[in-house]
């Protein structure tokens, strides 16, 4: 390899080549995400559907399966149209700033033991920064629509995010605590001394608020005041249309993605199975880790869909109660007991 | 808390609607906040006006009665029964018995198809999706009645002055009874999914309060006031068609929250249900239309009595009914005002007549409940929050094509 760049004339090959890797991962976690996220949709629209006494979509090719191209192709060729009264700029940088932060938050997760974009040491932090700056894409464009039913949605949101990512943070303390690392790699390799092989089952208080922090990061029923649908008819996106849309759209799902894969990662064990079960079926151990990932993060996703589909819609002073009385001091008490047990064994 | 003086503050109007995914039609609130608190709420009524009152006064009754259908158009059966009730209460015209229990039976379906919708559209305003679906496929049991008994699904114009159009065959009462034995359960399947559930309590507990003396003063009528604990209904108070023979409960709430009112329905889907099944019992034989029923082109002049009532000719006529030959009333009704109220599903619809004699009603006014209830939205949604306005909004369970008229 370091012959044929030499023949090109290019020197300090082994940089290039490397260089050349990482873009090469890069565009594969973007078109898998992408092509995921147009399947997520139609997932949700099936597993919504169902769980409602309804098929889903089932008209565009079998069973469906082309709808969301189809739904692509008609935001690609909608009317992209900003309003008059509308901060411009602004208003066409929200989108892409929520799709840049959910997408760059891919950056450090790891898909299996051999594959991630980067393998830095403050990986969780590097993710919280990533999802924080989403929120900001919210506010952007909740103010620049120069809509009253934008701004409320965007008002919502950052007092949300601000408040839940707290209760967030406070969990996965407590798993920094146990790993010993912020590195997400290494906190997969931790969670491997056990012989159900996950932290699951010792930090299931850090889960379950985890998990609740994380609906209401991705803005996901029951914590969708944001763009409560009845209220204030589609929250901080109601002005925007097209593609422009769309990327808001791509942004929620792909924080999802981030959001169930850091579930995985921090909880499950990430693409690690329980020592137990490689020890008793010792086949298992040939299945690649990526399969047992993708399972545990749909799984998850799967709960997405399923908490839509059963819940009510919070109301908004409920839902700040919940996250300043009720998780943060469940977090906090999770954490003093983390660091206690830590500290004596 | 307290404000700083020194900041100067403003109160953020923002117009609900008239287009709004949430106000059930084109109710426009207009609505000036205080961060998310309302602090004023004013309901604008009139975007879907047609004119029926007026229209009505154009046409002769029996003409008009298609009219009622566009008014609540979730329950289009139960408004042409509260017009026939008083337009045969103007002119003077028994019912034969078989009539007024088909009426009763459709009625009742009416009020569950009617809070079907209500619970469907209530229930995704808070965020609870499934329960509209859920609740939407039993509604279609409910028209697929409506289209076996009359061929209409949502416009029905089934009810006639007097009776009804046609008869019904033995394999609607057959599905009908079906329906009362499913029905009870899907109730449950959808107080399953709500009923318990905590978001949907902290949503509806002490929202909307509205004490029994305040919704009387409001006009309220309907589960919206028996939820106050009023339990005034019409059916109980002032029966129509074959109300005095059945037996049923009158459900009524303690606090006047929107959770009662939630529990008022749900029982109300029960009553309704025990309605119908006793209906379908005791359901005579005979004619359904009565021998005097007004036809489309109605004469002007005092109407008389006809010489012959419209008993049955034969001895054999209960075992095949015969419909009598329609015989066009003559004469117009005598110069009276009457007003007839019959118990919708929403609360109670009034039928205003004056009548001078001519085949058409010199004035019509229609008590519409979904106005009234309009009307108590302020009270209610005033310092409370928005997602409570929508709450509000889903209780009252209004439709625009009855407010505005």
């Amino acid at each position: 390899m370091n012959e044929i760049f030499g023949t090109l004339g290019l020197q300090n090959t082994s940089f290039i080549f490397q260089l050349l890797i990482v873009l090469v991962k890069i565009a594969v976690v973007i078109a898998v995400t992408m092509l995921h996220v147009a399947y997520a949709t139609y997932f949700e629209r099936k597993v919504i559907g169902h769980m409602q006494v309804r098929l889903g979509p089932m008209r565009v090719g079998p069973h469906g399966l082309l709808q969301p191209i189809a739904d692509g192709v008609k935001l690609f060729f909608k009317e992209d149209i900003i309003p008059t009264a509308a901060d411009k700029t602004i208003f066409q940088i929200a989108p892409l700033v929520a799709v840049f932060a959910t997408l760059s938050s891919l950056a450090v997760i790891p898909f299996f033991e051999t594959f991630y974009i980067a393998n830095i040491n403050v990986g969780i932090l590097y993710l919280f920064a990533m999802s924080s700056l989403g929120a900001y894409s919210i506010i952007m464009s909740g103010w620049s629509s120069n809509s009253k039913y934008s701004f409320l949605g965007g008002l919502r949101s950052s007092a949300q995010v601000v408040s839940y990512e707290i209760a967030m943070a406070f969990s996965l303390v407590s798993i920094m605590l146990m790993a010993g690392s912020l590195n997400l790699v290494e906190i997969v390799q931790a969670q491997q001394q056990y012989w159900y092989g996950m932290y699951l089952f010792p930090q299931i208080v850090a889960y379950v608020v985890f998990m609740i922090a994380a609906f209401a990061e991705t803005n996901r029923t029951p914590f969708d005041l944001p763009e409560a649908e009845s209220e204030l008819v589609a929250g901080y996106f109601v002005e925007y249309s097209g593609m422009r849309f769309a990327l808001f759209f791509l942004g929620e799902y792909i924080g999802m993605i981030v959001m169930s894969s850091l579930a995985v990662v921090c909880f499950w064990g990430g693409w690690t199975i329980p020592p137990i079960l490689t020890q008793l079926f010792p086949f298992l151990s040939n299945i690649p880790g990526i399969f047992w990932f993708i399972i545990k993060v749909y799984f998850h996703i799967f709960l997405f869909y399923w908490v839509r589909a059963t819940l009510p819609r919070y109301r908004y002073d409920k839902l700040m109660a919940l996250g300043w009385k009720i998780l943060i001091p469940v977090a906090l008490g999770n954490l003093v007991v983390t660091s206690i047990i830590k500290y004596i064994f | 808390m307290s404000v700083k003086r020194d900041l100067k503050t403003k109160l953020l109007t923002i117009n609900m609607g008239p287009q709004h995914p949430a106000t059930h039609g084109v109710l426009r609130l207009v609505l000036e906040l205080d961060g998310e608190t309302v602090v004023n709420c004013k309901p604008y009524v009139g975007y879907l006006h047609r004119g029926t009152e007026k229209l009505g006064e154009n046409r002769t009754y029996p003409m008009a009665l298609p009219l009622t259908d566009r008014l609540d158009y979730v329950s289009s059966m139960a408004n042409n029964i509260g017009f026939c009730v008083a337009v045969e209460r103007l002119l003077g015209i028994e019912v034969p018995e078989r009539a007024k229990y088909i009426r009763t039976i459709m009625a009742e379906l009416t009020r569950i198809a009617n809070h079907i919708v209500w619970i469907a559209t209530h229930a995704l305003d808070i965020g609870a999706m499934t329960v509209f679906l859920y609740s939407m496929r039993d509604r279609e049991w409910i028209l697929e009645l409506y289209e076996m008994a009359c061929g209409a699904r949502l416009t029905v114009t089934y009810p006639r002055i007097g009776g009804v159009r046609a008869d019904v065959d033995q394999e609607f009462l057959d599905h009908c009874y079906k329906f009362t034995e499913e029905f009870p359960k899907r109730v449950e399947q959808y107080e399953t999914l709500i009923d318990q559930n905590r978001i949907w309590l902290q949503r509806t507990k002490g929202i909307g309060v509205l004490t029994a003396e305040e919704a009387i003063n409001l006009g309220l009528t309907g589960p919206t006031l028996r939820g106050s604990g009023v339990p005034y209904d019409v059916r109980k108070f002032a029966p129509y068609d074959a109300y005095d023979k059945v037996e049923f409960e009158v459900p009524v709430g303690k606090v006047g929250d929107v959770y009662d009112r939630y529990r008022c329905r749900m029982e109300e889907f029960r009553q309704s249900n025990s309605i119908i099944r006793q209906c379908l019992e005791k359901m005579p034989s005979g004619y359904v239309l009565a021998a005097d029923a007004p036809g489309y082109d109605m004469a002007a002049g005092p109407r008389k009595k006809p010489a012959q009532p419209s008993a049955p000719k034969a001895e054999g006529a209960a075992d095949t009914p015969q419909p009598p030959a329609n015989q066009p009333a003559e004469q117009g009704p005598a110069f009276e005002e009457i007003y007839v109220a019959t118990e919708v599903p929403k609360g109670e619809l009034g039928f205003y007549f004056v009548s001078d004699g001519t085949g058409k009603p010199y004035r019509m006014r229609i008590r519409a409940p979904s106005f009234v209830h309009a009307s108590a939205l302020p009270k209610m949604c005033e310092g409370s929050l928005v997602a409570d306005v929508i709450a509000n909004i889903g209780t009252i369970d209004i439709v625009l094509g009855e407010c505005d008229r």
